[in-house]
């Protein structure tokens, strides 16, 4: 079986590890940056271990929105069935731009999440009373990161295969 | 943006915490003599077990716990060096006055920098200035001759201070951080006021003046000198025209509040780093912030020592980061 006959399947298969590979390279960054934070406020602090955890966390998500269009794309392809379907080439860049918005969404959105929820740590070693809006200065990045997902999603399940 | 500091600024974040308030400081403040003032601190953390009963051995042990922080940090200590350039001076001038009087030094040296005492009292006595930094030699060497031979105690100190005015404004102007530059011009620029309003107040002559001020680009050193040479309200109508114009108003006020704007203005500067989250700055404001504290809390205990009241103590005391 050459490459060049199944090029469709392999450009959806492209589509399905960018938006894996970007959302989880983004929540990767984010997590990563939230987490130093985290072990600086807990080093001094370890009363605030619970807080601190949820907002390292947060910047996780995006590679899980990866992860969902990365196996919808699968089963849409048929890969995850055990029978890949025939997909001209045409068929398989679109879906390898429907998974493009959140990959590239992701990997962006991934790391200012992690710098947003890095500062947010700040706000609550400091004031952990103000948890709840400290949570809301990176659950608002989030919001761009699930119109993404949304995208990926209503254009994976759309293409004709 | 630098992730480097990001563990580093959260730490911070946590320990600016347990950093004295304007609040914490008027309680302080009110504790009636000074062992209940020594209790309060022990309370709040201040010193070790073995340091409680000694005001002085207090202060020193929370100075080290400053640096041991900044230590597990894991920052480059070279950051940090301009803020250590007046501690590292002020070993020299204690240095070159120890081999020249030929007294016995007893706790006159700082232990924390880059040449302590002993080190420093070995390449003076040897005279081997080329072992100094290339920034204090020559001051070193200037310094050492006139006290020495000429007995100039107070040459002795201006060449060195200037030295040191000068080695903080070079290496906060080379520094990549912006905190660590704004540090500097603020240091230079309160000294040089404070030259100018103490050659005011003795009737120094303008060269005295040039010889002890060090150049800066937000103070001219030109007009700061003949401001002095014309009287008290000269050097406040050319501070009103500078961003130092705060420091006309305490003048006006009285000289403890000029001496304590000259405090609250480094506070002043380092303010904006509460609101940054990546950079180096937060780190250098907590060290500066708790070296303040030291400061306040230090002048506090005297107060407390002298038995003198309330407000004359309250009118000392600076202004607190937090």
């Amino acid at each position: 079986m050459s490459i060049w006959e199944n090029l469709g399947l392999v450009y959806a298969l492209l589509g399905a590890a960018a938006a894996v590979f970007l959302a989880g390279a983004g929540s990767a960054l984010g997590v990563g940056i939230a987490g130093q934070a985290a072990a600086g406020v807990v080093t001094e602090d370890p009363s605030k271990f619970a807080k601190v955890l949820v907002l390292q966390l947060l910047p996780g998500t995006q590679g899980i929105y990866g992860l969902l269009v990365g196996f919808l794309t699968l089963s849409k392809i048929g890969l995850l069935g055990g029978g890949a379907a025939q997909l001209d080439p045409q068929t398989g860049l679109l879906v390898l731009a429907a998974c493009l918005p959140v990959g590239i969404v992701g990997l962006i959105s991934g790391k200012s999440q992690g710098e947003t929820a890095a500062a947010s740590i700040g706000i609550v070693a400091k004031k952990p009373e103000q948890f709840g809006k400290a949570m809301l200065f990176p659950a608002m990045v989030e919001t761009y990161a699930i119109l993404s997902l949304l995208i990926s999603i209503l254009a994976v399940t759309a293409i004709q295969v | 943006m630098s992730e480097r500091y990001t563990y580093a600024v959260a730490r911070i974040r946590a320990l600016e915490v347990s950093l004295f308030s304007n609040a914490v400081i008027d309680q302080l403040i009110a504790c009636p003599g000074y062992e209940q003032c020594l209790q309060f601190l022990a309370e709040k953390g201040w010193g070790d077990a073995d340091t409680s009963e000694d005001g002085e051995k207090m202060l020193k042990r929370e100075e080290e716990k400053i640096w041991q922080t900044v230590g597990e940090l894991s920052i480059d200590r070279k950051k940090f060096d301009v803020l250590s350039c007046q501690k590292l001076f002020h070993n020299l001038k204690a240095a070159v006055k120890v081999v020249c009087t030929k007294e016995t030094p007893k706790d006159v040296f700082y232990d924390d920098v880059s040449i302590p005492g002993e080190e420093m009292l070995e390449i003076i006595r040897e005279k081997e200035f080329g072992r100094l930094p290339e920034n204090m030699r020559q001051a070193a060497q200037q310094a050492y001759e006139a006290l020495l031979h000429a007995g100039d105690g107070q040459l002795c100190d201006i060449l060195i201070d200037r030295a040191a005015l000068d080695a903080i404004y070079k290496a906060g102007m080379e520094a990549e951080d912006e905190i660590i530059r704004e540090y500097a011009r603020s240091v230079v620029a309160v000294a040089d006021i404070k030259i100018a309003v103490r050659a005011q107040k003795t009737a120094k002559p303008i060269e005295f003046m040039k010889q002890a001020m060090a150049e800066c680009d937000s103070l001219s050193v030109d007009q700061l000198s003949r401001a002095a040479l014309a009287g008290p309200e000269a050097i406040r109508d050319y501070l009103l025209g500078t961003e130092y114009a705060g420091g006309a108003q305490a003048l006006a006020e009285s000289m403890s509040a000029f001496e304590r704007w000259c405090d609250n203005r480094i506070i002043e500067t380092i303010s904006p780093q509460k609101y940054k989250a990546f950079t180096i700055g937060p780190v250098v404001a907590y060290v500066l912030a708790r070296q303040n504290e030291i400061k306040t809390v230090r002048i506090i205990l005297s107060g407390k020592r002298s038995e003198l009241p309330d407000a004359a103590i309250r009118e000392r005391v600076r202004e607190m980061y937090v």
